[in-house]
């Protein structure tokens, strides 16, 4: 294990214009490690993954992966770098087609394990359907098209913003059994749900935002289910 | 009339409605890509073949050949157009691109007319210009017609085939999906921009030289060309090359018929025609097709 975190935020503060979405947010993530961040609706779990991952830049603060700051760098950098995010909604690209989708997130050429066909292993339904438009999968299926996307980059830190959005509890159940599969292969996640016993089974860490600040973070197996109500709903 | 010479007629339509199919598949990828709507598109083609005529009148090349530096250099000044000036103007908004390349459109004829001053000119192929052969009793088919139809026919399926074969055309899908996922793809959409933009003017090089041979140009016939390729793109359905073609075809055996029925119909005979199409079927004939 390297002595320092794979990915540290040292407090950021993020902004949507005049809105400040992030106050103060510092949080460590170690190689191999799932972390759990888990909040209400408009805590800002979003807008912390979207900072990472570049699609927005926090005011203030530092982001440091694998020790080099990437606060300032580009969406398409951050990826090029090992950090690959999974966004809320799945987002696959409607005019291509499930395997298409696959092959544009190995775009960036990174070397590591995710190939077409490890992701094809890992969710054998897509391989049925690598033909069909995107749109023409089941949510859950969509879901496994955008982590399979999201892992053809090689990640070392996948980000995985709500992926039991929308979804029925069984298919949900289905695509969480298959992360240890994924994490087993040497990366670290940082997983946002708002379904918080999926998300304290998945983590070993979890972090608790509310409004904007970490109200509560720790073991997963240590935090009780009255503090993360408390820190949850801030009553 | 006879009906041989109808068919004539509508021979010819569809042979300059390759061209007009060139002037419109630039346009349509770019605004497919972008949403960018280029205004500067029929001063490009005239552009290039000004281009053109500096190349064959320097090195002594004929035109044809002349592609072969003018599609490059075309290319390049595309993407150094899209870096260095239009990406700036993308956004939410699509009025900022449109306001610029009206700018740019009137820049360049403005430009063209001080460098080369408003005579007519054209560039001379030799005796492919004047070869003819027959295809059956009393249909004519001009060489450089064909071969232009026959280039315009291969530059669609090209541009067909790099939009579903390869990983660029991938990624301008992609782009024109989502750009923000298309980013999170490891995607720097400024790049996939002006590649675009690069193998629209690519395309216009084609055109331009086509046109140039064909006709007499100054550097004031720029909009009217613009309005041939949005007519053909309209009417093919936006987002489908081969419908692009088939627009292109459309229009010109169109513009073929009104100027056989009177000769001062043929530009009016295409805009009804595209007037028409576009209230019946406002989405065009052969809109997108997924997959």
């Amino acid at each position: 294990m390297p002595d320092r975190p794979l990915l540290e935020l040292r407090a950021v503060d993020a902004y949507y214009g005049d809105f400040q979405a992030l106050f103060d947010v510092s949080l460590q993530i170690d190689a191999e490690q799932v972390v759990a961040v888990i909040g209400a609706n408009g805590a800002g779990k979003s807008t912390l993954l979207k900072s990472i991952a570049g699609l927005m830049h926090p005011r203030r603060g530092d982001m440091l992966f694998d020790g080099a700051p990437i606060s300032g760098a580009a969406a398409f950098e951050v990826v090029a770098r090992g950090i690959a995010l999974v966004p809320e909604g799945r987002r696959l690209f409607p005019s291509l087609t499930v395997e298409e989708n696959l092959l544009i997130g190995g775009q960036s050429r990174r070397a590591g394990p995710w190939t077409l066909s490890r992701v094809y292993d890992l969710f054998p339904v897509l391989a049925e359907r690598r033909h069909l438009p995107a749109p023409a999968l089941s949510g859950g299926q969509q879901q496994m098209a955008a982590i399979g996307r999201a892992l053809m980059s090689n990640p070392r830190l996948l980000l995985c913003d709500e992926i039991s959005l929308g979804l029925a509890p069984i298919v949900v159940r289905d695509i969480y059994a298959r992360l240890p599969a994924i994490v087993a292969e040497g990366l670290s996640m940082i997983i946002v749900e708002q379904d918080i016993v999926q998300a304290l089974q998945a983590a070993a860490h979890v972090y608790c935002l509310q409004e904007g600040r970490i109200a509560l973070q720790g073991r997963a197996r240590e935090l009780t289910r009255e503090s993360i109500s408390a820190a949850y709903f801030g009553v | 009339m006879t009906a041989m010479e109808w068919l004539n007629v509508i021979l010819q339509g569809v042979l300059i409605g390759g061209l007009y199919a060139m002037f419109a598949a630039g346009l349509s990828l770019i605004f497919g890509v972008m949403r960018l709507v280029n205004i500067a598109h029929g001063d490009l083609i005239v552009l290039a073949a000004y281009v053109a005529l500096m190349v064959t009148q320097t090195l002594g090349i004929d035109p044809l050949t002349s592609l072969l530096l003018v599609t490059p250099i075309m290319a390049v000044i595309g993407y150094v157009l899209q870096r260095g000036l239009l990406n700036r103007t993308l956004g939410d908004d699509l009025l900022p691109p449109l306001l610029v390349t009206f700018g740019l459109s009137i820049i360049i004829q403005n430009g063209l007319l001080e460098l080369f001053t408003a005579d007519s000119r054209k560039l001379q192929a030799g005796s492919i210009e004047i070869e003819t052969f027959q295809l059956m009793q009393g249909v004519w088919v001009g060489l450089l017609p064909l071969i232009q139809f026959f280039v315009a026919v291969a530059v669609i399926a090209a541009l067909q085939a790099l939009f579903y074969r390869t990983a660029l055309g991938r990624a301008f899908r992609a782009t024109s999906d989502d750009q923000a996922v298309a980013q999170l793809m490891g995607l720097d959409t400024r790049h996939v921009f002006a590649m675009a933009m690069a193998l629209s003017l690519a395309v216009i090089a084609i055109a331009g030289v086509f046109l140039a041979v064909r006709a007499n140009f100054d550097p004031a016939i720029g909009p009217a060309r613009l309005i041939f390729g949005f007519e053909a793109v309209i009417i093919g359905g936006l987002g489908n090359m081969w419908g692009t073609l088939a627009g292109g075809v459309i229009l010109g055996v169109s513009q073929a018929i009104g100027a056989q029925i009177d000769p001062g119909w043929q530009l009016l005979a295409g805009h009804i025609v595209f007037l028409a199409i576009l209230a019946l079927r406002p989405q065009g004939l052969f809109p997108k097709v997924s997959g």
